[in-house]
């Protein structure tokens, strides 16, 4: 598994508030919080997203509420992977249970721009940074992580069982 | 090697002697937890797993909270969908309108969550119940979903930090200001993953309302858990409410923690946490600027309870709300609104000025009920103060105590009590 595209770059504790605001979470319909996402940090976000781009953030991402609402915004909107230095734990957690590909990684964090091209090789946990031209070596999820994301998420993984 | 409290409860419901921090597990649940926010999404997760069913009715709690009574049409869909799905599985535990409260409140005053058990809750601050010496963490959706249909739940065993806490609080400070110290301290990221114990001959001094503020605030320092040991003020508290069997785990001796914090409790000053992270706290005496209130909420799961309310009264008793200030009380539950109407506090509230609400955690989160418009500021009793939180993004958000809330509210800007002379 793979994700190849440009990069939303985000500081620290980017919070569930932010990446989806709790007065469109009366709807849980993927497509609609999608056009939301990001909205109280980066008002442009929605239009600006193409399918397959990254978010690359600092420390502490997804702090806050344990909305699911939040991966799911953003899995909708294309986002193919979120990089971050560290990743909130409630976020984490939803993020793999709903399919939404998360990587830990420090220095690509810290070295990644808004507008570089990046590709991510989920099995082995490499970072590449085509428009730098550096590379990182993120955390490779625990197996059982590993089968959860490639079901798609764990009610498909629990079914596969 | 010991275990933490954490710990132990983990191995206990993981059928283990021992774990370890680090260690992935499969815990069996006592309790999990959904509002009419998150278990929509988790009854349509559910719906998708094969042999469709509910692990035990009993042990479901879906509370209907956040949005009601309904703010608008898409909001009575998702309590429509709960209701449903509550009489379909014969939920025991389903709260509406009328019964309801906001959960991390309601919960423990039902007698539902009680010492040694493992909750998990589609709610962030399902870590509340750690006041009452059992494991609780918030999750989403899905893990929800995945509860419900099994009773089980993988986790990772968390390493913890200890809080000692010393000495005994003065007047004005209250459970809120001890977790606001804290997490000004350590930071919003400063307990990741881990557990918050908070122990010593300090926690004496602290009712059970204020261990489940501190309990509840946990994951604001991203802690996974906060827990208190199981005292006597602790045991009372679930006499009185729960015929549930409960089992008292204590931390070994020789158990390890990543750090220790040392807590005097006798130093502490009411607290404000600054816009737009809960960890940008200040003493109240190191406030130089003024801080005009456009709103004051006095609520939530944090700081609705009955204790919280008394607070305030006692404060905004024979006052008047300052002109332009909205203030907003919130008692949590059907229970507290009641005592608190006979106690009087309701009168108290109502003769000053304020208003006070049927329980909801409608302007917590910036639902509806106390909406921010662009440029105003809210002193709140509430638990986050992020960008928009409450409203327009450039509105802002100041934590403070229930003391502090109310008076702020009779001054019109950031006050501790003592400037009533208090």
């Amino acid at each position: 598994m793979k994700a190849l595209g440009k990069v939303f770059k985000y500081g620290d504790n980017v919070d569930t508030d932010v990446i989806i605001p709790a007065r469109y979470l009366n709807s849980s319909d993927p497509a609609e919080l999608a056009q939301h996402c990001m909205i109280d940090i980066d008002k442009d976000f929605a239009k600006r997203v193409s399918k397959g781009d990254l978010i690359v953030a600092n420390k502490n991402f997804g702090c806050g509420s344990s909305r699911e609402h939040a991966p799911i915004a953003i899995k909708a909107s294309g986002i193919s992977c979120v990089i971050a230095e560290t990743f909130a734990r409630i976020f984490y957690r939803n993020a793999i249970n709903i399919g939404l590909p998360i990587i830990e990684c420090e220095a690509a964090a810290k070295d990644i721009d808004a507008g570089d091209e990046v590709e991510v090789d989920f099995d082995s946990g490499m970072i590449y940074n085509r428009t730098k031209g550096n590379e990182y070596q993120g955390q490779a999820f625990p197996e059982f992580m590993q089968k959860i994301i490639k079901s798609e998420g764990l009610i498909n993984y629990i079914n596969r069982k | 090697m010991g275990m933490t409290m954490t710990q132990k409860i983990l191995a206990a419901h993981a059928g283990l002697n021992e774990v370890k921090a680090g260690q992935l597990i499969e815990a069996d649940l006592d309790l999990v937890l959904g509002n009419d926010i998150t278990a929509p999404v988790a009854i349509k997760e559910m719906e998708k797993i094969k042999g469709e069913g509910v692990f035990n009715k009993d042990k479901i709690a879906l509370v209907l909270d956040h949005f009601v009574p309904n703010k608008d049409i898409k909001s009575a869909e998702n309590c429509k969908c709960v209701r449903e799905f509550a009489q379909k599985h014969e939920i025991t535990n389903f709260f509406d309108v009328g019964d309801m409260g906001i959960e991390h409140a309601l919960l423990p005053e039902k007698g539902l969550t009680v010492a040694g058990d493992v909750i998990i809750g589609a709610d962030s601050h399902t870590c509340t119940y750690g006041a009452l010496g059992a494991f609780s963490t918030g999750v989403g959706s899905t893990d929800m979903a995945a509860g419900m249909a099994t009773g089980k739940a993988w986790f990772k065993v968390p390493s913890a930090i200890k809080f000692n806490m010393i000495g005994k609080p003065s007047k004005w400070v209250s459970g809120k200001d001890v977790i606001l110290h804290i997490i000004g301290k350590i930071g919003v990221d400063g307990a990741r993953y881990k557990s918050m114990e908070f122990v010593g001959e300090g926690i004496q001094h602290l009712s059970i309302d204020d261990r489940f503020t501190i309990a509840n605030m946990a994951i604001e320092a991203g802690g996974k858990n906060g827990i208190f040991p199981v005292d006597d003020v602790a045991l009372t508290y679930i006499k009185e409410r729960s015929k549930k069997p409960y089992t008292i785990y204590e931390a070994d001796v020789d158990a390890e923690y990543d750090e220790e914090y040392t807590i005097d409790l006798s130093t502490l000053e009411p607290t404000v946490a600054f816009p737009h992270l809960p960890e940008n706290t200040k003493p109240i005496s190191a406030v130089t600027e003024e801080v005009k209130a456009d709103q004051v909420v006095i609520g939530s799961c944090t700081n609705g309870r009955i204790d919280d309310l008394r607070i305030a009264a006692e404060i905004i008793r024979g006052e008047r709300i300052a002109k332009g200030v909205r203030c907003i009380i919130i008692p949590a539950t059907q229970e507290i609104y009641l005592q608190a109407i006979e106690e009087g506090l309701v009168k108290i509230f109502i003769e000053a000025g304020a208003i006070v609400s049927t329980p909801t955690c409608g302007p917590c989160l910036g639902g509806y009920m106390g909406i921010l418009a662009s440029g105003e500021k809210c002193i709140s009793t509430t638990n986050r103060n992020f960008v928009g939180r409450m409203g327009h993004v450039d509105s802002e958000v100041y934590l403070v105590s229930p003391a502090v809330a109310a008076a702020s509210a009779v001054t019109g800007k950031l006050n501790s009590p003592e400037a009533l002379g208090m």
